[in-house]
């Protein structure tokens, strides 16, 4: 059984080879048949044309914070709602009320923070 | 073809490894060459793509689209990729220089290595293992990783912008996407996606579109937002924040990324044809001659016609503004697949003909 996981840990595996050669072979490349000539202005970030005025890392939105905690819970529950899915046929009716009540006890959840204005993006 | 590799392994590299590493040297050699064999014609496919892409959007803008390179610009491509890698690669003086190497490939392998479970007929899969949708749902997720990190490691106000756009934006689609994929996986009460193929065995109205219909139309628009596609391409969103979060990128650095996006669009339109239209199934009855034959020709028929849609869709719709699009993605589309998860629930325990019987 876990021999079948074999080629996927491969395939990763070349995926990242493969990217790596490729920006390897630019960078190398690059570096043998352009005239890299770098100066202060080339190897700024880019700025519309101003000079970068401070650093990027900056503040940003609280909002950007509070949709990765809301992906967390519901990633969870899609997370809780697959074994269920896959073995509904075989739970019938006792595994369906059970997933109903944990489904709306997450809604009530949904509603809440829709009502708190959460999921607002003014 | 395994066989002529199998000799040439014990022509070259066998005497040279120790016997008890035989099976496993076999094993990685005959991988090695199978993925070859799906990443070839992936490569080509992202290749294409980006000409077809310019040609059919030129058409229906009435411009023919490039045409100089090569008879009626079948070269352009290959121009396009000789030009990119011999184009310098840019590191600018605030970046973080590893990071900013590393971004490209972490978001190129994810979404190359997701093909390892696709399955292209009923016994030509790389690895069939048993959890392959979730695989696919974990890989996924880890391409936004490549952009969060390129926003970051590039330093510059574009890129950032553009990177926490992004990564907002794909985390709200991935939530719909996820309980779209869990309505499959009610349908077809497997992980397994040759499976999830087979119990959609039959022709067209089998297929699970047809009582999926809400599902199955929101996997699709939550993909083309995953991939930061137009309409939903604000994280590259020419106009405001000039390329997002590869602004300081450029030459293969840059292309990678490109790449990772077009095969993450062939990756989504193949899930589309897989999950919901019926794989390699033939959409005909069996009893019509060839037509009703299953086969290879069926799913890059169906593959084909999804990276189409993500073409016009391009073409036709304007830009998304961003509360716009956190408005569908939480406030519409998370409530309509809660809804249809309980609907297609109850479709599947009272066995509803033809699909669940």
């Amino acid at each position: 059984m876990l021999e079948n996981y074999f080629p996927i840990l491969i395939f990763i595996a070349l995926g990242l080879i493969l990217g790596g050669i490729m920006v390897g072979i630019g960078l190398l490349l690059g570096k043998l048949m352009g005239h890299a000539r770098s100066d202060a202005e080339k190897q700024s970030p880019y700025e519309c044309g101003f000079d970068a005025f401070e650093d990027a890392r900056m503040k940003f939105d609280v909002r950007y914070y509070l949709v990765a905690i809301l992906f967390i819970i519901f990633d969870l529950e899609i997370a809780f709602l697959f074994p269920w899915a896959v073995a509904l046929g075989d739970i019938g009716m006792a595994g369906f009320t059970a997933m109903m009540i944990f489904l709306g006890v997450l809604v009530v959840g949904f509603i809440y923070e829709w009502r708190k204005g959460a999921l607002e993006w003014e | 073809m395994i066989e002529l590799l199998h000799s040439l392994l014990d022509a070259t590299l066998m005497p040279l490894v120790p016997e008890s590493m035989h099976r496993i040297t076999y094993l990685t050699f005959e991988t090695v060459f199978k993925i070859t064999l799906i990443l070839t014609p992936l490569l080509l496919a992202v290749a294409y793509i980006t000409f077809a892409e310019r040609k059919i959007i030129g058409y229906i803008q009435c411009r023919i689209g490039p045409n100089r390179v090569g008879p009626r610009g079948w070269l352009q491509p290959i121009a396009d990729a000789l030009k990119l890698i011999f184009k310098e690669i840019i590191i600018p003086t605030g970046a973080n220089r590893n990071l900013f190497i590393i971004a490209p490939v972490l978001s190129l392998a994810p979404s190359l290595a997701a093909w390892a479970v696709i399955p292209f007929n009923d016994h030509l899969v790389l690895a069939d293992i048993n959890a392959g949708l979730l695989y696919i749902l974990a890989l996924t997720s880890l391409s936004v990783y490549g952009i969060i990190i390129a926003g970051w490691a590039s330093n510059s106000k574009y890129a950032f912008l553009g990177a926490m756009r992004s990564a907002a934006q794909i985390v709200a689609y991935e939530i719909a996407m996820g309980f779209a994929l869990v309505g499959v996986l009610i349908a077809s009460g497997s992980l397994n996606m040759g499976e999830i193929v087979a119990a959609q065995e039959g022709w067209l109205v089998h297929w699970f579109w047809l009582p999926l219909l809400p599902l199955c139309v929101i996997y699709f628009i939550s993909g083309v937002a995953e991939t930061n596609r137009a309409p939903f391409d604000v994280a590259e969103g020419e106009s405001e924040i000039v390329a997002g979060f590869h602004v300081d990128y450029s030459g293969m650095a840059f292309s990678v990324f490109f790449m990772a996006e077009y095969a993450n669009m062939i990756m989504i339109a193949a899930l589309t044809s897989i999950l919901f239209f019926g794989g390699w199934l033939s959409p005909f009855p069996e009893m019509i001659p060839i037509l009703g034959e299953p086969g290879l020709f069926w799913l890059l028929v169906k593959i084909s016609f999804f990276l189409f849609l993500f073409l016009w869709f391009r073409a036709t719709f304007p830009r998304y503004r961003y509360d716009q699009i956190m408005r569908l993605g939480w406030k519409i589309f998370i409530p309509i697949t809660i809804v249809w998860l309980i609907v297609a629930a109850v479709f599947v325990l009272i066995g509803l003909p033809p699909w669940f019987d």
